[in-house]
C-alpha cells in the first residue's frame, strides 16, 4: 500500500504548488468477470482528501472510471509552514494516509 | 423520463447512454443552466489504451474568496456508469487545474462541469477515440 506524494519543501507565501498524489490501488470496477463467469465485487477507492495544518483545502470523490493506482494533482496556496496530509479511503475499509511537510518563507 | 433512467442505473450494470449521462448531470446541477465556456478539458483525442487516458480540466477563476470555483465534475456517456469524479475546491487552491488518470469503455463524448462560488455551471466537452477499451477483459 504504497502512497507516492510530490510536495514542494519549500515555498514562498502566496505562491500556488502543485501537489501531485499517486496511490497503490487495483480500482477493481465491480463489472468485470472471472473466467467461470464470477462477478468480481467491486473494490475501488472512493475519497481522497487533502488537509492543510488542519484545513482541508481539496477533496475528490472517485468513481470505478478512475484508472488503477489513481493519479491526482491539484494545487493549494502556500500560506504557512506546516503539514499536508493526504487521506485515502475506500471499499472494504481501505484507508491510507500520508502526510508531507511543507516550509513557507 | 429522467426519474426512469435514474432508477435504470441503480439497478444494475447497464451501459451508461448520453441520456444517462445528461440524467447523472442533472443530478449534480439541478435545475441550474450549465454555460458553455470557461473549462478546458484536456483529453487525447486518441488514446490507445482506454484503461489509463491522462485528463486535466482547468477553468478560468481569479480564485478569489468572492469568486472561485468550488467543485469540477466528469461525466463519459459510454462506460457501465456515467460518473468519473468530482472534485471540491476552493479559493486555497489557488488555480482550478486537476489531473487524473480515466477509464474509457469506448469511443465517447467526456464533459467536465465547473460549479462556480456564484452559482453558476461552466461546461467543457472532448471526444476521445479509443482503440483498446477498459472494462471488457477478464481477469
Amino acid at each position: 500500500m504504497a502512497a507516492l506524494i510530490n510536495v514542494p519543501e519549500r515555498a514562498k507565501r502566496g505562491e500556488v504548488v502543485e501537489i501531485k498524489t499517486l496511490i497503490s490501488h487495483v480500482m477493481e470496477t465491480g463489472y468485470r468477470r472471472t473466467q467461470l463467469g464470477v462477478a468480481i465485487p467491486r473494490d475501488i477507492v472512493r475519497r481522497f482528501v487533502c488537509t492543510y495544518n488542519g484545513t482541508e483545502v481539496f477533496r475528490a470523490e472517485l468513481h470505478p472510471a478512475i484508472a488503477a493506482n489513481p493519479f491526482i494533482a491539484f494545487s493549494t496556496v502556500a500560506v504557512e509552514s506546516g503539514t499536508l496530509t493526504f487521506q485515502w479511503t475506500g471499499d472494504h475499509g481501505f484507508s491510507v494516509t500520508e502526510s508531507a511537510r511543507i516550509t513557507v518563507e | 423520463l429522467a426519474a426512469g433512467i435514474g432508477a435504470l442505473i441503480a439497478v444494475g450494470p447497464a451501459d451508461a447512454t448520453p441520456a444517462a449521462m445528461q440524467d447523472a448531470i442533472r443530478k449534480v446541477v439541478g435545475s441550474a443552466r450549465v454555460n458553455p465556456g470557461r473549462v478546458k478539458l484536456d483529453l487525447p483525442p486518441l488514446s490507445e489504451n482506454g484503461n489509463a487516458v491522462p485528463l486535466t480540466v482547468s477553468v478560468e477563476s481569479a480564485m478569489s474568496p468572492a469568486d472561485h470555483v468550488k467543485a469540477i465534475h466528469v461525466f463519459n456517456e459510454k462506460n457501465p456508469q456515467p460518473d468519473v469524479a468530482s472534485f471540491y475546491l476552493g479559493p486555497r487552491a489557488g488555480r482550478a487545474t486537476v489531473s487524473t488518470r480515466i477509464r474509457l469503455a469506448d469511443t465517447q463524448t467526456v464533459v467536465a462541469i465547473a460549479e462556480l462560488s456564484d452559482g453558476s455551471f461552466w461546461s467543457a466537452r472532448a471526444a476521445v477515440v479509443v482503440t483498446l477499451a477498459a472494462c471488457l477483459e477478464d481477469a
